[in-house]
């Protein structure tokens, strides 16, 4: 009897040293869950005894200036977000060219457009009129601005162009994150600046831009109420407009909230399909593939 | 012959830094040259100029009679547009140290997309090769694992195959078994030596004396930015002119 490595089959071992684990109580878990609980109890008994009129939130839910609301509201959040990221996915490579003019221009309009607020910005595109009566090239055409700067257009102005200096900087990480080698190993296959940019940088860098991106066209969602003040219809708008009339405002403030909770529940699930697409070479590891 | 690559007195500046010191190399069609040298002795930033990812600051280099990177017109080097640059580069197969996959693509897809993208091959026809390269270097079954689901050396491998799948008429080696774990490195050495013998033109930057010795037709040392000294494998190894050739073997020897 003088083995010096113990066998774990031998079983008389095993009964001395296998004792079984007790689990733990964990109060700070119940008494967290206790806690909040109450407070949840508390809010919905305040709304519940509260002078609010459920039937109107009802009737109003599928009204139709409401729904119109809504639609114009994710009308402008995509094309805005769309102008957005085209242009920030242009200043993002004008940063990173190598003519000084083009880098300082692209950061000239980041500094710009970050700087002045959205809200100045919807007033100035909308009231374009009083500087610049008509639109015109000499000859060619010639229109009167009022009938070109529309609420929606100067909402779609405002909001594409100051996301696109935020958006810039997003896409700009996003080509920073991919190693340069990958560059090198597309250019040594002979492939294009702009194949090797297409095909190679920017669906890689796409892990990094989509959840930023994602974050930023849920933020334009609500931001877009920004432009009930030039008079654009979108749901605030709309719910201004009843609310006005019947002085029902807490319940057609709900209706909105309910509108957008809506909005950014599909958004949010879009996302997260997005980000797995676009992780799915690193996912199929996690999901245990063995290495030989 | 002419020799299908020329390398005529090439300088390469970064900034005040000389990497190269008026370099001059022939390599014939068919050749197996090892560059060897201590790090910093300018050995990958040549292998680098052959194929233009880096430029040149003086000198011509020349691939199979086209100047690289240049058009010389009424006895002025222009630069060539990108479109002419990447052709070039397509007849010059490069693996890299650090592998360099397209982590987004699986390994088939790493394979084609030089051919179908850059040539035009048709996309049956590009993979119907790749699966022929994939046999080659081993890998046959790997064909649609991504690349981090592979080893170091199974990744090499594959890099190496998406060079060939180019039909290179020149293969660019930047110290190809450097990054890899040490069991991993015979593998990759077991494809080379495979490439060698079947004809291949090919120039390896290695700190891999043992394959030099056995693969190459030449060796060239490299110092400072500079050819100190070059000649037949066998007996540059064997018996080395120069005091910092012989200083660097007994180095990497010990």
């Amino acid at each position: 009897m003088s083995s010096i490595v113990k066998q774990s089959s031998d079983d008389a071992f095993k009964d001395k040293y296998h004792y079984p684990i007790a689990t733990k109580f964990r109060y700070g878990r119940y008494l967290a869950a206790a806690i909040i609980l109450f407070i949840a109890i508390l809010i919905v008994h305040a709304f519940v005894v509260g002078k609010i009129d459920w039937g109107v939130v009802r009737e109003y839910l599928f009204a139709r200036s409401i729904l119109t609301g809504i639609v114009n509201t994710v009308v402008l959040t995509i094309i805005s977000m769309f102008l957005g990221i085209s242009f920030g996915l242009i200043a993002a490579l004008m940063r990173g060219s190598s003519n000084l003019v083009v880098r300082n221009t692209a950061l000239f309009y980041i500094f710009f457009f970050r700087s002045v607020p959205v809200l100045l910005q919807l007033l100035i595109w909308y009231n374009l009129a009083l500087i610049f009566p008509t639109i015109a090239i000499p000859g060619l055409f010639s229109i009167p601005m009022t009938e070109v700067a529309t609420p929606f257009v100067a909402a779609v102005l405002a909001f594409g162009i100051s996301q696109g200096a935020y958006t810039s900087e997003v896409i700009r990480s996003g080509l920073l994150s991919v190693d340069r080698g990958q560059a090198e190993a597309a250019k040594s296959l002979g492939m294009t600046k702009g194949q090797t940019l297409r095909r190679i940088i920017i669906p890689q860098a796409m892990r990094v831009i989509v959840p930023p991106v994602g974050n930023e066209t849920i933020g334009m969602v609500k931001y877009t109420s920004l432009a009930s003040i030039i008079q654009y219809r979108e749901i605030i708008y709309s719910a201004q407009t009843i609310y006005f009339a019947n002085a029902q405002v807490i319940e057609l403030l709900f209706v909105c909230a309910f509108w957008y909770l809506v909005v950014v529940s599909i958004l949010s699930f879009g996302q997260m399909h997005i980000e797995r697409y676009y992780n799915r070479s690193s996912r199929d590891t996690a999901k245990g593939e063995t290495k030989k | 012959m002419t020799p299908l690559v020329q390398i005529m007195d090439v300088y390469k500046n970064y900034g005040p830094v000389r990497a190269l010191n008026g370099v001059s190399l022939d390599v014939f069609k068919g050749e197996v040259v090892c560059i060897i040298g201590p790090s910093g002795s300018g050995k990958s930033t040549m292998l680098r100029c052959i194929n233009n990812l880096e430029k040149i600051s003086r000198g011509l280099i020349k691939v199979d009679g086209e100047i690289i990177g240049y058009k010389l017109v009424d006895g002025m080097l222009h630069e060539l547009s990108d479109k002419l640059a990447s052709r070039q580069r397509s007849k010059i197969g490069m693996v890299f140290q650090q592998f360099n996959l397209f982590p987004h693509k699986t390994v088939i897809e790493n394979l084609i997309e030089g051919p179908t993208h850059v040539k035009g091959t048709k996309q049956q026809k590009a993979r119907d090769t790749a699966a022929k390269l994939l046999n080659q270097v081993g890998l046959n079954e790997k064909a649609h694992s991504y690349p981090n689901q592979l080893s170091g050396g199974q990744q090499q491998r594959v890099a190496i195959a998406r060079a060939l799948a180019m039909e290179p008429e020149l293969m660019l080696f930047d110290e190809p078994t450097s990054a890899l774990d040490p069991e991993l490195v015979g593998e990759v050495l077991q494809v080379m030596r495979g490439l060698a013998n079947s004809g291949h033109t090919m120039i390896v930057v290695t700190h891999e004396i043992g394959f030099a010795r056995e693969v190459a037709d030449r060796i060239v040392f490299m110092d400072d930015g500079m050819i100190v000294e070059e000649g037949i494998a066998k007996e540059l190894l064997a018996d080395p002119k120069h005091t910092r050739t012989q200083n660097f073997l007994t180095a990497v020897r010990a």
